[in-house]
């Protein structure tokens, strides 16, 4: 009897649910997005050009428009800028978060009718591909070009760095002195054996470094490299940079490779983690760096408030905010950083211009894949 | 027909304009009425399967692009490892999962012995909690750095537990998410078997080993089956779980083609492959499947008694399997939950379990709906199309969640455009609205909803049926009082399955979900994305503490069905 009970319930309370959303959904359908397409005058973007007249449904806005970003960035990261910026002008923002691949064949395809304005992902090579997909559009600023130094932009103006991601060595005080570090690549030496902990090859941030490698070492070099670092793994590579930083400090390895912010977070909750950090490549072509960044979109109804929020986040107010929540690096120079960056010490970046991460990315993971490098 | 006489063509003929008449009038018409009902019934069929296949061909048609430099390095570096490793967690998964899940099924539901009542419903909450989560809590526990070696190494034991992140990790972990679908099914059949004859084989001093090789275990296959091949597809479709444990399989593959070659094409070549495989396994299930009667009778609901070290034995298998595969990893989400609360817990939180509770309702509802109908038209016309058209409805759940994703969006972003185009509409109205991520998440869980309800299904015997038909002229009747009843506890089955399942389901969401309408699985993927794993206890949590409800319907349900 009480089965029947309870078989008769259950349906019939989700029945009001879905009742419910289905009256919701009704009511979202009709209110969805509302900007207004401001005739754009950039030369350069031509492409919404065309599509412009299609998107003047828009309801009365208010005073300010909405501008709709594709994010593949941590959404508690980048949300507290982003609700800056409406505070301030007014201009609402609608964050879409998934992973870039996802990212990027949604935009495929909406085609010309996305509701995307912007494209917000880390590491340049994601950004390279989304140019190369024709998903994003050329902007020039004065702006852009005074606050972003030329190498973490795209040459041809269709993505911009705004934050910067150092990459670097990782040890453990009691057992290795710093003086026994060096490169990436001195990593490699059989001295290492047995002590070294990575994180995994399919992590874009390695595939970008062993790119960097490529430009730097040559290609035959950096092989040789890989090869090395794999024959002196600890154990299995990790999953993501704080377990393999959480190993060292756990001493099942003496060093390790990983993005500066994994560590200044770790260091936030535990002060006396017992892990420094090492820069690389001072002596030679400087450590790796890497961006989180941005990019118009290609088909954007609302290219000229993106661009405006992408200035406004090279900005000096938006870059100090990167560098005290997130602990990444200011893109912008003379930006004060925070104590626990500072406290870090200067050092010498990597000259190459981040776009080439993209077009050696191909080659980077096969190379790793030869390697035998997971 | 075609020796037929012209005259009685034209009898036919005026028969079914008429539509009254003598007796033999009578029988073309009902003759008539089944071709039509057959017709129909098959049509719907046809469209549902339709419906459920789009964002599979969808992937598929990108045969047609091939890129040969991509492939013949993933065929030179990647795909070997990639099939080993494949195939060692599908072993693993069958061989622990299904021996696990029908030792626990039938000695909870055949004996009595301490903590029996507690365990049959306990050993059922692992459900609800999702493979991606057990994962990297497992993970966070016994690796070098976790609390466990970090403990011993304190006690000045220098451990010598290995390194679990790899296949062989990524396989008992799988193994311990996976093994309730087998429990679940197997405890089904179990309870409602027919106890007549294990009690006829009692009597005949059978060993209680025999009866359970010889009859119960025979009568269960099928049920064992399903709920392996539930665990084989989740395994085979499984990212979050693998990737934590940084094990390259048949989906890591495809995201590697998509996410690091950028080639989409190559990705989907190889979600082609992986569903070409399963359609295999699935036709030759369903073959075997029909090769075997479905004899049930009902019977008494007693259970064995057992000596005391037997006893012991069941409590010990049941105590450590509740203690690795729900209790430890809960706790240990507690913990992490309690030391981040006031840190990540805010009011948005209201939304995000209000948005997982109705998707997941919403899902669960329309897929049951699809899966009586299903499994309905494949009963009443059990031909080799119905087989071939059900099996290719229920093949969503092997496709990596995102690459079916992107298989829903298409679509659905092509007739938002094309609707754009025709000036019916001046924005998106699909994409980004629930309703697609209502399809997108039924054409992946269809299956999960089909299994119990089909097997269920089985149950109604021809006789029964013919006796209802004798009884009964209105079918509507008929089925309010002779096929509902019997298909209820399978219906209940799969919907709770179906909202767990929905529950848990992270990248068909993300895709899918409209600005703004976050789950919990979507707050996972925030804080797991940056290796925030502790941070993400908190809506992991929740996950699990509402995802226990309907488990524990579920097993209140199953219990009362023996």
């Amino acid at each position: 009897m009480s089965l029947n009970a309870v078989s008769a319930r259950l349906p019939s309370t989700k029945l009001t649910l879905s009742v419910a959303v289905f009256s919701m959904m009704l009511g979202l359908v009709g209110c969805n997005k509302a900007s207004t397409p401001e005739q754009d005058t950039d030369a350069e973007t031509t492409a919404p050009v065309a599509e412009q007249g299609v998107a003047t449904d828009s309801a009365a806005t208010d005073d300010g428009q909405v501008v709709t970003i594709y994010s593949s960035r941590n959404e508690q990261l980048i949300q507290p800028l982003l609700d800056k910026y409406t505070e301030e002008t007014g201009v609402k923002i609608e964050l879409v978060t998934d992973k870039t691949g996802p990212l990027m064949a949604r935009l495929q395809a909406e085609g010309k009718n996305t509701p995307a304005d912007m494209l917000l992902t880390v590491d340049a090579g994601n950004l390279w591909q989304a140019a190369q997909q024709g998903l994003l559009q050329p902007v020039s600023s004065t702006v852009l070009e005074t606050n972003v130094p030329a190498k973490y932009r795209d040459p041809k103006g269709q993505w911009t760095g705004l934050s910067l991601r150092a990459r670097t060595i990782f040890y453990d005080p009691s057992k290795v002195d710093a003086t026994q570090l060096s490169t990436y690549a001195d990593l490699a030496d059989p001295k290492w054996k047995g002590k070294l902990c990575l994180r995994t090859s399919k992590a874009v941030y390695n595939q970008s470094l062993v790119a960097s490698m490529i430009e730097n070492l040559g290609e035959e070099k950096t092989e040789q490299v890989i090869r090395g670092w794999v024959d002196n793994l600890a154990t299995d590579v990790f999953s993501d940079d704080t377990s393999m930083l959480e190993a060292i400090a756990a001493g099942q390895c003496e060093v390790g490779l990983a993005n500066s912010y994994y560590y200044g977070r770790i260091l936030d909750e535990k002060p006396n983690f017992p892990v420094k950090i090492f820069w690389a490549n001072q002596d030679t072509t400087g450590t790796h760096v890497n961006i989180s960044g941005a990019g118009v979109i290609a088909n954007s109804d609302n290219p000229d408030g993106a661009l405006k929020l992408m200035e406004w986040l090279s900005s000096d107010k938006a870059q100090g905010v990167y560098a005290s929540a997130d602990k990444e690096y200011p893109v912008k120079e003379g930006i004060d950083e925070s104590e626990l960056l500072r406290s870090w010490g200067e050092f010498k970046q990597d000259a190459i211009n981040v776009q080439k991460f993209g077009s050696l990315q191909t080659q980077a993971i096969k190379m790793m894949d030869k390697a035998g490098y997971k | 027909m075609m020796t037929m006489p012209k005259a009685s063509d034209r009898q036919d003929d005026t028969a079914n304009d008429n539509n009254v008449g003598s007796d033999n009038n009578h029988q073309a018409v009902s003759q008539d009425h089944a071709v039509r009902k057959r017709i129909t019934s098959k049509s719907v069929l046809g469209l549902i399967s339709l419906f459920m296949l789009i964002p599979i061909l969808v992937v598929l048609l990108s045969w047609t692009q091939p890129v040969a430099d991509i492939w013949t390095h993933m065929r030179e570096y990647v795909l070997p490892q990639v099939l080993k490793n494949t195939a060692i967690l599908l072993l693993m998964v069958t061989t622990i999962s299904g021996t696990i899940g029908t030792a626990l099924a039938w000695v909870t539901s055949m004996y009595r012995f301490p903590g029996q009542r507690f365990f049959s419903w306990a050993l059922m909450l692992p459900l609800a909690m999702p493979a991606y989560v057990l994962a990297f809590v497992t993970v966070g526990i016994v690796d070098f750095s976790g609390p466990l070696q970090t403990a011993l190494r304190d006690l000045g034991i220098s451990t010598a537990i290995p390194s679990v992140r790899n296949v062989w990790g990524a396989g008992l972990v799988l193994s311990l998410a996976f093994y309730p679908y087998v429990y679940l099914l197997a405890r089904q059949a179990f309870l409602s078997q027919g106890r007549r004859a294990i009690e006829a084989g009692q009597m005949l001093g059978l060993s209680r080993s025999r009866i359970f090789f010889r009859l119960a275990l025979p009568q269960a296959l099928p049920w064992v089956i399903g709920g392996l091949l539930l665990a084989s597809m989740e395994t085979l479709a499984d990212f979050g779980a693998v990737s934590v444990f940084n094990v390259d399989t048949f989906t890591t593959a495809i995201y590697k083609a998509w996410f690091g070659f950028f080639s989409l094409t190559t990705a989907a070549q190889l979600a082609a492959l992986l569903i070409g495989v399963i359609f295999i396994v699935v036709l030759f299930e369903q073959y075997w499947q029909a090769r075997r009667g479905n004899a049930v009778t009902q019977g008494s609901n007693r259970r064995f008694d057992a000596s005391t070290p037997a006893k012991i034995a069941m409590m010990l298998l049941c105590t450590t399997m509740f203690l690795i595969a729900f209790l430890i990893p809960f706790l240990q989400l507690l913990y992490w939950t309690a030391m981040n609360f006031r840190q990540d817990f805010d009011a948005r939180y209201i939304d995000f379990v209000a948005n997982s509770l109705i998707i997941a309702s919403m899902t669960t509802l329309f897929i049951a709906f699809l899966a009586i109908i299903i499994a309905w038209v494949k009963r009443q016309y059990p031909d080799k199309t119905t087989k071939l058209l059900t099996t290719l409805a229920n093949l969503g759940y092997v496709v990596p969640g995102t690459v079916l994703a992107v298989g829903v969006f298409i679509p659905i972003a092509w007739v938002d455009n094309q609707l754009i185009a025709f000036g019916i509409t001046s924005h998106q109205v699909l994409s980004g609205s629930v309703i697609v991520m209502l399809l997108a998440l039924s054409t992946r869980f269809m299956t999960v909803s089909f299994q119990p309800v089909d097997r269920q299904l089985q149950r109604l015997t021809v006789n029964q049926e013919a006796a209802a038909k004798l009884l009964s002229d209105s079918p509507l009747q008929r089925w309010r009082q002779v096929v509902l009843p019997v298909l209820s506890p399978g219906v209940l089955t799969a919907l709770l399955m179906g909202f767990v399942e929905v529950m848990k389901e992270m990248p068909i969401t993300l895709m899918t979900r409209r600005q703004g309408w976050d789950t919990l699985a979507v707050r996972v993927f925030e804080m797991t994305s940056e290796g925030m794993w502790a941070r993400a206890a908190l809506p992991s949590l929740l996950i699990v503490l509402v995802g226990l409800l309907p488990v524990w319907i579920l097993l209140r349900q199953s219990d009362k069905t023996g």
